[in-house]
C-alpha cells in the first residue's frame, strides 16, 4: 500500500525504460516494437483504470473491456458517419469531440451499472458487471451499420491539436503520457481521505458504515472514474488500431485486464503497468510458438496467485513490504 | 435527566425465532446503561437494530426525540451514535492509526476530497494518536492493525468509537475473550469514560456489570424482563431464577 523507496526506484526506472526503447527500436529500423509497446501503453491505461476499482476498492469489475469498446467506438462512429453521412450530429474527426464522448459515455455507463451494480456483492458482483458488458457486446454485435460482427474500420485518426497521430512516435507518446497521467491521478485518488474510505471499505465495509461513511456512493464514485478513465483508454485504442469490433469488449477481454492487474500486483501504483508488460511480452512470445499460449500464461498467473500474492511488483519489491 | 435514546416495542423474528419481543428501554442522558442476559437473549441483535444493521419488523427508535427506526447506518454515526463489535471489527490490512484516522475524518461530513494526501493532514493524525494514547495503544500506532493481539484489538474498538465523538456508544461486549488484567484495564478506563458518554453495554461479566453500570436491564429470549439499579438487579426473583441463580 505504502510506495517504499524501492517500489519508487523501480517505478521510475521501468517507467523511463517503456519511454526510451520503444522510440530507440523504432529509430532503428525496428517499428514493430513500437507498435507493440503502444498497445501495451494503452492497455496499461486500461489496467490502472480497473485497479482503482479492483486492487484499492475490492470491487471485482469482470466487464471493463466494455469500456474499451465504447470508447473506441466513439472514435469509429462519428468518423464513419463524417465519411458516409447520416447521424449529422456526431460525424466528426475532432479528437477532443470524439475523446469527450468516450469519457463521458462511459462514464454515464459505469454510473448506471455501477448503481445497480453495486448493489451486489461477491460473485454476484462479478457476474452482474460480466452481464452488462456482455449486453454492449452484443448490442454492438447487433449493428449492422458499424460492421456487426466484422468490425469497422476507422478511416481516419482522430484530428487533435498539437499531436499528429498517425505518426507513431506521437501516437505512442500521447498513449505515455496518458499512462503517467492515469498513474498519478489514480495514486493521488488513493492517497486523498477519498481514496481513504474505498479502501477502509474495501478492508470491512461494515466498520466504514458505522462511521459514518455510505460507502455505496464512494464505490460507485470510484467506479464511474473508472469507467471514465477507461474509456479513455478504449478511445486511445480505437486510434491504434484503426480499427474497431465487438471482439474488443468481450468478455475474455475483460479477463485479460483482469489478469494484468493480478499478475502485476493490484493495488500498487506500478502493477497494472508490470501485468500489461508480461501480458503483452508473453502473448508476443508464446503466440508466435504455438497457438496454446494462454495456457502457459495462465498457469504463470496461478502461480503468483499461489506463491506473490502481491503479483510481479511483490516479487520485486522484495520482503521489506 | 432525560431520555437520550427511547425504544419503544421494538420486535425483530428470524423465521420462527423472535430475538427481539417487545423491547421498552430508555436509555438516560449521561448514564452507563448496562444489558445482561444469557447466550442467545438477543443482546447483539438489540444492538445492531440501534445501529441500524439490520432493521426491526415494528416498534421505534427515537434517539433525541428523532426517530431513527428506519435511518440507514451510516446516518446514525452523523446523528452521535456509535458502536463497537462483539467480533473484533477492523480494517485488518491498514495501520492501527489509520483505522482511528478514519473515524476522525468521519466527523468533518463528506470525504469526496481526491487531492490532498489524508495522512498528511494534521488534526486527522493528531486526533488519531490522542485516542490511541488514551486507551494505551500510541506506541502500535504505525504498526498493521493485523499484527496487534486480540486485547488490543478490542482497545482499538474502544479508541474508534472515542474517535467517533459519538454522545451514545454501544458498546457490544468489549471485554469478550480478555484476560482477567486487560479486562480490570478495561473496566477502569470505562469508568472514567462515565459522565462524559452515554454509554449502552452488553457485557458477560457480571463483576464488570456490576462495577459500572447505573442502570441494569435483563434480556431473556428477547424480552426485557427487569430494569433497575445494580443492588434493585441483585435482588429480583426473576432475574435470579431466569439468569443469574442458576448455579
Amino acid at each position: 500500500m505504502f510506495l517504499t523507496k524501492r517500489s519508487s526506484r523501480i517505478t521510475l526506472v521501468v517507467m523511463a525504460l517503456l519511454l526510451v526503447m520503444p522510440v530507440v527500436f523504432y529509430n532503428t529500423g525496428n517499428e514493430f516494437y513500437l507498435d507493440l509497446a503502444t498497445r501495451l501503453v494503452i492497455l496499461g491505461i486500461a489496467a490502472v483504470s480497473l485497479n482503482l476499482v479492483l486492487g484499492y476498492g475490492g470491487l471485482v469489475s469482470f466487464g471493463h473491456a466494455a469500456y474499451i469498446g465504447i470508447g473506441s467506438y466513439a472514435v469509429g462512429i462519428p468518423v464513419y458517419h463524417e465519411f458516409y453521412g447520416g447521424f449529422e450530429s456526431v460525424a466528426s474527426t475532432n479528437g477532443l469531440f470524439q475523446i469527450g464522448l468516450a469519457v463521458g459515455l462511459s462514464a454515464l455507463f459505469a454510473l448506471i451499472t455501477g448503481a445497480i451494480s453495486l448493489r451486489t456483492k461477491g460473485v454476484y458482483f462479478i457476474m452482474i458487471t460480466m452481464a452488462f458488458a456482455q449486453m454492449v457486446y452484443y448490442l454492438f454485435l447487433s449493428l449492422d451499420e458499424y460492421g456487426g460482427d466484422d468490425g469497422l474500420v476507422i478511416e481516419m485518426r482522430s484530428q487533435l491539436p498539437l499531436v499528429d497521430l498517425d505518426n507513431p512516435i506521437e501516437l505512442f507518446l500521447l498513449c505515455y503520457v496518458s499512462l503517467a497521467i492515469s498513474m498519478l491521478i489514480v495514486r493521488t485518488i488513493i492517497h486523498s481521505r477519498f481514496g481513504m474510505v474505498l479502501q477502509g471499505a474495501k478492508g470491512n465495509n461494515e466498520r466504514l458504515i458505522t462511521l459514518g461513511y455510505n460507502t455505496y456512493l464512494y464505490r460507485l464514485t470510484a467506479y464511474v472514474i473508472s469507467g471514465a478513465m477507461c474509456g479513455f483508454a478504449g478511445a486511445l485504442m480505437g486510434n491504434f488500431s484503426s480499427f474497431i469490433s465487438p471482439e474488443m469488449m468481450g468478455w475474455s477481454r475483460s479477463g485479460e485486464l483482469m489478469f494484468m492487474v493480478i499478475l502485476g500486483g493490484a493495488a500498487t501504483t506500478m502493477g497494472p503497468v508490470f501485468g500489461s508488460i508480461a501480458f503483452i511480452l508473453v502473448e508476443e512470445v508464446l503466440s508466435s510458438l504455438t497457438i496454446y499460449w494462454h495456457l502457459p500464461f495462465g498457469l504463470m498467473l496461478i502461480g503468483v496467485v499461489l506463491f506473490a500474492r502481491g503479483g510481479l511488483m511483490g516479487i520485486l519489491r522484495g520482503k521489506g513490504d | 435527566m432525560t431520555a437520550l435514546l427511547k425504544i419503544s416495542n421494538l420486535r425483530k423474528t428470524f423465521g420462527g425465532v423472535t430475538a427481539t419481543d417487545d423491547v421498552n428501554l430508555d436509555v438516560e442522558q449521561g448514564e452507563l446503561h448496562a444489558i445482561i442476559g444469557p447466550n442467545g437473549a438477543g443482546k447483539t441483535t438489540l444492538i445492531s437494530q440501534l445501529s441500524g444493521g439490520q432493521r426491526p419488523d415494528s416498534g421505534k427508535v427515537l434517539f433525541k426525540g428523532a426517530d431513527i427506526t428506519n435511518r440507514p447506518g451510516y446516518a446514525r454515526a452523523g446523528l452521535g451514535i456509535t458502536r463497537s463489535f462483539q467480533i473484533t471489527s477492523l480494517v485488518m490490512d491498514m495501520s492501527v492509526l489509520d483505522n482511528v484516522a478514519l473515524a476522525v475524518q468521519a466527523r468533518d461530513g463528506h470525504s469526496f476530497r481526491f487531492l490532498r494526501p489524508a495522512r498528511g493532514i494534521a488534526h486527522l493524525r493528531d486526533t488519531g494518536r490522542a485516542m490511541l494514547d488514551k486507551v494505551g495503544l500510541l506506541d502500535r500506532a504505525d504498526e498493521p492493525t493485523a499484527a496487534l493481539s486480540h486485547g488490543e484489538h478490542r482497545q482499538m474498538e474502544i479508541a474508534i468509537a472515542l474517535a467517533s465523538d459519538a454522545e451514545l456508544m454501544l458498546l457490544d461486549e468489549p471485554m469478550a475473550g480478555l484476560g482477567p488484567e486487560e479486562s480490570a484495564t478495561m473496566v477502569e478506563f470505562l469508568k472514567s469514560l462515565k459522565g462524559e458518554r452515554t454509554i449502552l453495554l452488553i457485557e458477560h461479566d457480571m463483576d464488570a456489570v456490576f462495577a459500572l453500570a447505573d442502570r441494569i436491564s435483563v434480556l431473556v429470549y428477547g424480552r426485557i424482563i427487569a430494569t433497575g439499579s445494580p443492588l434493585e438487579i441483585r435482588g429480583n426473583i426473576d432475574v435470579q431464577h431466569a439468569y443469574l441463580g442458576e448455579e
